[in-house]
């Protein structure tokens, strides 16, 4: 049995736990004893490790190679404007045991790969999944299978939320809910189509909820069930997930770029927004198409016409076929797929603005608004 | 028969609403169900192969048949953190 006993400020600190005949001093002492690990101290990753130290989970590892950003304020609440370009996993270890010094924070500040996954799961006993992205998604649900640790899903869309639990005593996993990711163009990330910050919170509280009931060994895990969110709606369902049939067998990692469809975007003819600022000096003949959304183009725009992505290939005709065409979004990511689309429609003249809005900001025009 | 149908995620932002009643024949089929739908929206197309079915609240992996007030939700997967 590993060490748990709790000392006098600990017992005071967890008084209303220990008032659960639930939790009680059992459970609070599992907790103590537990490692989780938390992968993104992001959207969901912010309120499910706040929860999470509070509650005296012993140690908390977090997985995360960004800093924050301004735009990350609106939801991840661990972070301060003063965090603003510091790294992420750094600035929620000291806010966490400003928190609650009994927990020990173990910061990992790296990108999971096929490679550091295991050796990094290994000495946890559960883990939560607070990624943004499908190729980190299965890569995690795969090491976590693999290992046979349970893994707390939660997946955001603006108003809609996912939670499960994986891999919890044989139960499904991420690939009895979705075998095969979806083509990437398709589904868009919360950078790109935007999330409600609350419903982060709300999502990444219940992920903590779920941890802890792991942990403590209470109630009825969310394993072999999906539950669906809808903050606008204010509805929720409980779907019952089964095993998917025929049974998939994960025996190995693998390349998720590649599962996922994730492609190099130099597979795509960009130019950059030096570049791009010269062709406007030079006076050249071009055609500069913005693919964002109307109330984007409100915030912030650089020119050109507005032809929102969904509705482009019903607008083909506006389309120059002589003049260079350059497609721009607010990262570069929407108009790389647009001019991937485009080009296997004959426009060989479409070139992506490499890096959008965002980047002629940064290097042209630093008076624009950033969002 | 009658049976219910809930959009989710960008399934429902290419349909417009969240849930509405549809018309299929008697005896119809998951597979019967996804024709109808995709005459009706085009566009949604993409999304089948990615998305998954739960009729009743179960999910279902192979085609079934449906009965009368069945409910089917088309949830789609979302990776935002």
């Amino acid at each position: 049995m590993i060490q748990s006993d709790l000392s006098r400020p600990e017992i005071a600190r967890y008084s209303r736990h220990l008032l659960i005949p639930e939790v009680g001093l059992v459970g609070q002492q599992r907790l103590k004893a537990a490692r989780v690990l938390v992968v993104g101290a992001g959207g969901l990753g912010c309120p499910a490790l706040l929860y999470l130290a509070a509650a005296g989970v012993g140690t908390l590892g977090i997985v995360d190679f960004d800093v924050v950003d301004e735009s990350n304020l609106q939801r991840q609440v661990l972070y301060t404007v003063a965090d603003v370009g510091q790294p992420k996993a750094e600035c929620a270890a000291k806010r966490l045991t400003a928190l609650n010094p009994y927990v020990t924070v173990e910061v990992h500040r790296l990108y999971l790969t096929s490679e550091n996954v295991l050796p990094i799961l290994k000495s946890y006993d559960l883990v939560v999944d607070g990624t943004d992205n499908f190729p980190t998604r299965y890569l995690l649900n795969d090491a976590a299978v693999l290992l046979d640790k349970p893994l707390v899903y939660g997946s955001i869309y603006r108003f809609e939320g996912q939670v499960s639990v994986f891999n919890y005593q044989n139960c499904p996993n991420y690939r009895d809910l979705y075998p095969e990711p979806p083509p990437p163009e398709l589904v868009p990330n919360c950078a790109e189509g935007g999330v409600l910050g609350v419903l982060a919170g709300i999502i990444g509280s219940i992920q903590a909820n779920e941890a802890i009931k792991i942990i403590t060994g209470i109630g009825e895990p969310l394993a072999g069930r999906l539950f669906l969110f809808d903050a606008l709606r204010f509805e929720s369902q409980i779907m019952h997930l089964p095993r998917h049939t025929p049974p998939i067998h994960i025996e190995t990692l693998i390349d998720y770029n590649q599962f996922c469809g994730v492609k190099k975007e130099d597979d795509i003819p960009e130019l950059t927004v030096t570049e791009f600022n010269q062709l406007r000096h030079r006076n050249t003949d071009f055609q500069l198409i913005d693919v964002r959304q109307p109330y984007e183009r409100e915030i912030v725009h650089i020119g050109g016409e507005l032809i929102p992505q969904n509705e482009i290939f019903d607008r083909l005709e506006e389309l120059s076929r002589s003049k260079m065409l350059i497609i721009y979004c607010r990262s570069g990511k929407r108009s790389a797929t647009v001019v991937k689309q485009l080009r296997s429609l004959g426009f060989d003249n479409a070139r992506n603005l490499k890096g959008g809005v965002l980047a002629y900001r940064e290097e042209i025009d630093p008076s624009l608004a950033k969002y | 028969m009658k049976i219910n149908v809930k959009y989710f995620a960008m399934c429902r932002e290419i349909t417009g609403q969240p849930e509405e009643v549809i018309e299929l024949k008697n005896g119809a089929t998951t597979t019967d169900f996804w024709q109808v739908i995709l005459e009706k929206y085009p566009r949604l197309e993409p999304y089948r192969a990615m998305s998954r079915l739960a009729v009743n609240m179960n999910y279902i992996t192979d085609t079934i048949e449906l009965n009368e007030q069945d409910e089917i939700c088309i949830i789609p997967p979302v990776s935002g953190g």
